[in-house]
């Protein structure tokens, strides 16, 4: 929560006086994808806490992809969807780029994917606010912040065959 | 109609008995083999061949009935144990109640809700006078503006959901038969080319999980086909009556979407389409879901 807290503050901060963002994140805008969909460099500039990736990826609101993807390493959490593939092992079958790119945006590794992208603010179909139902904001966050997608692929990345 | 009651009083008794045993070993799943009959005489179609339209989508349709725990399933095959069913009495009721400033009920012009068992199978349904397609609620609205004299009813209003019920009570078992040619295509072309969009921020389109993913989990959820022929439907997580566009409604509000209102043409479409999908399945509203 706290450092949910000190980023939120950092955005607010960081409209009003950018330079102070010297380590400038990556905003969605300008991810840089290879021609396989992944993301050599980190959107932060340094590397996520994985602790920190795993809440991101078992809690509902958050990023909740224990609805659509199982995996073993968190068989503590009720109720593993069967939408997407299993994570056991992803650290090991892909590179951490690869999975930055496939948490930022996995139409641009899996042309026509199901799974929708976590740090895209434009180009969608009718946007809504959250699950309000209602019209998105003009301003209309990722899914996930910089910081939230390299926890989660820091997490990611701990998945290793045995 | 109204209900045929005391016999089954004592086995209802006993049903409820062991629901509430098995209540709590949730998510339950379904016994993909069951066959739903609706108090020991009514036989519902759940499972049916796709009809041609959807040839390369879809072989098989399933009503949603086939995804739901066998406790879930157990409240729709006897009428005292579907809650829905309160809905469809009071509808029965409402259908018999003189509304509006011409002193008539929905009696003066039709012969029982009975006599209006082909409507449900048939809706949405292409009206020649109003020159567009036409759903039950639409047409259940002229009929209290243009005949009676009454007030418009919202659409997927408690009243309106109840005249649903009642309307597709009479016709469980019959199947769906929507007309998808005719006049009717353009509207249907819409409704198809709607569920085949992705919507909102999670992008996510009717097919990418009813189509795709039918029979797959998501978190606590087995996914169905999103088949409409159960509808209205009495849902356990909020207790009441829902009709298909409050569905819809949510269903694109829950892809991050700004969904569309109950009513809508664009719901009115996607109703027709998503209605076509299931030609074949047996009538089952009101139905019991989660």
């Amino acid at each position: 929560m706290k450092r949910i807290a000190i980023s939120l503050a950092a955005l607010t901060l960081g409209a009003v006086a950018a330079p102070l963002g010297a380590l400038a994140e990556i905003a969605p805008g300008d991810v840089q994808f290879d021609d396989y969909g992944a993301v050599e460099t980190s959107l932060t500039g340094s590397s996520g806490n994985a602790d920190e990736g795993r809440k991101i990826m078992t809690e509902k609101s958050l990023g909740n992809c224990v609805s659509c993807h199982a995996a073993e390493a968190y068989a503590d959490v009720p109720f593993h969807g069967e939408v997407g593939p299993w994570l056991d092992g992803a650290g090991s079958r892909w590179t951490e780029a690869e999975l930055r790119g496939l948490v930022i945006n996995p139409k641009k590794t899996f042309e026509g994917t199901v799974m929708p992208a976590f740090y895209k603010v434009d180009g969608f179909n009718r946007p809504g606010d959250a699950y309000t139902g209602k019209a998105a904001p003009a301003d209309l966050p990722p899914i996930l912040s910089a910081e939230q997608v390299e926890d989660v692929v820091a997490y990611l990345m701990t998945l290793k065959d045995e | 109609m109204k209900m045929k009651n005391t016999l089954r009083t004592v086995c209802t008794v006993r049903t409820v008995a062991a629901l509430t045993a098995l209540v709590l070993a949730a998510p339950a799943f379904a016994d993909e083999d069951a066959e739903l009959v609706i108090n020991g005489e009514i036989e519902i179609v759940t499972k049916t061949t796709a009809p041609a339209h959807l040839e390369g989508h879809l072989d098989e349709i399933l009503s949603g009935w086939r995804f739901r725990s066998d406790e879930t399933q157990a409240m729709e095959m006897d009428d005292f144990d579907n809650p829905g069913m309160l809905g469809a009495e009071a509808g029965f009721e409402q259908f018999e109640t003189v509304m509006g400033s011409e002193g008539k009920s929905c009696m003066d012009c039709h012969d029982g809700v009975e006599s209006l068992a082909n409507v449900r199978p048939t809706y949405p349904k292409w009206n020649d006078d109003k020159e567009a397609v036409y759903t039950i609620q639409m047409q259940i609205n002229d009929c209290l503006t243009e005949r009676m004299g009454a007030e418009k009813q919202k659409y997927d209003s408690k009243t309106m959901l109840n005249f649903e019920a009642a309307l597709a009570s009479v016709s469980r078992g019959m199947p769906v038969n929507v007309a998808i040619d005719g006049p009717a295509q353009s509207t249907w072309e819409q409704g198809k080319e709607m569920y085949y969009t992705r919507f909102g921020q999670l992008d996510l389109s009717c097919a990418n999980c009813h189509e795709q993913n039918y029979g797959n989990m998501i978190r606590a959820d087995h996914l169905s086909q999103g088949q409409i022929n159960g509808f209205p439907t009495y849902r356990l997580k909020n207790a009441q009556l829902n009709g298909a566009h409050g569905r819809f409604k949510g269903c694109i509000r829950d892809t991050r979407g700004e969904t569309f209102s109950p009513g809508s043409p664009e719901f009115v479409a996607l109703e027709l389409y998503v209605a076509s999908r299931g030609n074949g399945l047996s009538v089952e509203g009101p139905s019991v879901r989660n």
